[in-house]
């Protein structure tokens, strides 16, 4: 494999593989810290993210490599200028590696056609965000110790969240797990999901729009309404407040409860929650970097 | 009704009733210089009607195109009044500068040059998808 655009180019093997690598990562940190001397990361982000862009600079650091790139301050001018192909061409002359974010889904597709180096996709409008499935992956595995026979709860923008989708896609590959999906009627997750995938593989669900199977849970994963996604700000303004966690949703939980979110977030999780030691998700920041340090790797073939 | 049998050329057979004119449009049948033959509504031996397009010339059709458009089309090679070749079209796996995709995120919204690429992700529905976004193919050319 060269590139990642899409979380279903890798295969369970491969996943397997990757969670491993990044494992060894996090109990053996200075036999990696070489590993990349004298490569190069480019991250081209044609819309800003500072998070997903330091993730995969410190990524990068932390093996030994550099890193070049820019960020554009607005969307608009992406439109503007050079094609993406031509400048995945240019950029395969000065680095060995791209990250790419862009507004358009399908960019990064583009950039990994024209571009002689790997191309990882960094998130393409709501389109592909293969790196954070991969992080959440590792938060399961590492907080549950594996990737089956799990009850997942997801709650808050189930339609709209690819992020759901895709984590939602990953887990259906492993045995006996099962989602509860929170949520309001306007934000439940797509048909395609439902019917192509949950129902096809005949995974059991349950879509609701309350708390009541909060006991049951092993993960919980809470979603941003974002205002982007909403074409009526009324609706927006409607529907951001209604799925909020809080710590006293939080008593009927199970102790082992893993909470997770992908970060940023607004205020669908209470601050007092951060406080509960199920609370995961700046953990789960800390496994991005891991999990893009072997993804890296892995790409760049080296061992 | 008898239309003259041609001696080189292709005969475009079990096209969908009501078709021809569209396969005749998109083909670009227009801008041949050889006569061509429109056939509406003709009765088929399968049963029910059919159209059928004779080109008095071996043009080069691009058949993912027309397998696109009507997948049910035979395909007839013709040389020295009789048919050499007989090809059954089915629903191409990609066809590519045909279907537009109208998802305005979609980096072909942006990027002129680029081709438009769908890629045939349900065989049963015929249901096609953009290479880039993913976005399903509504079904008008
Ligand atoms: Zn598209």
């Amino acid at each position: 494999m060269k590139d990642l655009i899409s979380i279903t180019d890798l295969s369970v093997d491969e996943l397997e593989s990757l969670i491993k690598k990044a494992m060894d990562i996090i109990d053996n940190p200075d036999e990696y810290a070489e590993k990349c001397k004298r490569k190069k990361l480019a991250t081209l982000f044609y819309e800003p993210s500072t998070r997903t862009r330091l993730s995969f600079e410190a990524a990068m650091l932390e093996l030994g490599g550099s890193i070049l790139g820019f960020s554009e301050a607005n969307s608009s001018s992406a439109s503007k200028g050079e094609s993406v192909s031509d400048t995945a061409k240019t950029i395969s002359c000065y680095a060995d590696i791209i990250a790419m974010r862009h507004p358009k889904e399908g960019a990064p597709m583009v950039a990994a056609g024209a571009a002689s180096i790997p191309v990882i996709n960094a998130g393409d409008g709501g389109h592909n965000h293969p790196t954070q499935t991969l992080t959440d992956l590792l938060t399961i595995y590492r907080e549950r110790g594996r990737l089956s026979n799990l009850k997942i709860g997801f709650c808050g923008d189930l339609k709209f969240g690819r992020t759901v989708h895709s984590l939602i896609e990953a887990m259906c590959r492993y045995e006996g797990n099962s989602f509860v999906l929170i949520s309001p009627d306007e934000l439940k997750i797509p048909g395609y999901l439902r019917a192509g995938v949950l129902d096809k593989n005949k995974i059991p669900y349950l879509e609701t729009d309350n708390w009541d199977n909060m006991p049951e849970l092993d993960i919980l994963y809470m979603t941003r309404v974002q205002r982007e996604r909403f074409f009526n700000e009324a609706d927006y303004l409607r529907l951001k407040d209604v799925f909020i966690l809080t710590a006293d949703k939080l008593m009927s939980a199970k102790d082992e409860l893993v909470i997770m979110h992908p970060l940023p977030r607004v205020n669908e999780i209470e601050r007092a929650v951060d406080e509960d030691e199920r609370a995961c998700y700046f953990e789960q920041v800390r496994n991005g970097k891991y999990m893009r340090m072997a993804l890296i790797l892995m790409l760049l073939g080296i061992e | 009704m008898t239309i003259d049998s041609i001696k080189n050329g292709i005969v475009l057979d079990h096209i969908t009733s009501g078709k021809s004119m569209e396969i005749y449009r998109i083909l670009e049948l227009s801008k041949l210089d050889c006569s061509v033959a429109i056939i509406k509504n003709a009765v088929s031996r399968r049963g029910g009607r059919k159209d059928i397009i004779k080109i008095d010339s071996e043009i080069d059709i691009n058949l993912d195109v027309l397998g696109y458009i009507d997948p049910g089309i035979t395909v007839n090679i013709v040389r020295d009044g009789q048919i050499c070749q007989k090809r059954q079209l089915e629903l191409p796996e990609r066809v590519s500068g045909v279907i537009k995709c109208k998802n305005p995120r979609c980096i072909t919204s942006i990027e002129q040059e680029l081709s438009h690429v769908f890629e045939l992700s349900d065989r049963e529905n015929g249901i096609y998808r953009c290479v880039y976004c993913e976005t399903k193919a509504e079904h008008e050319i």
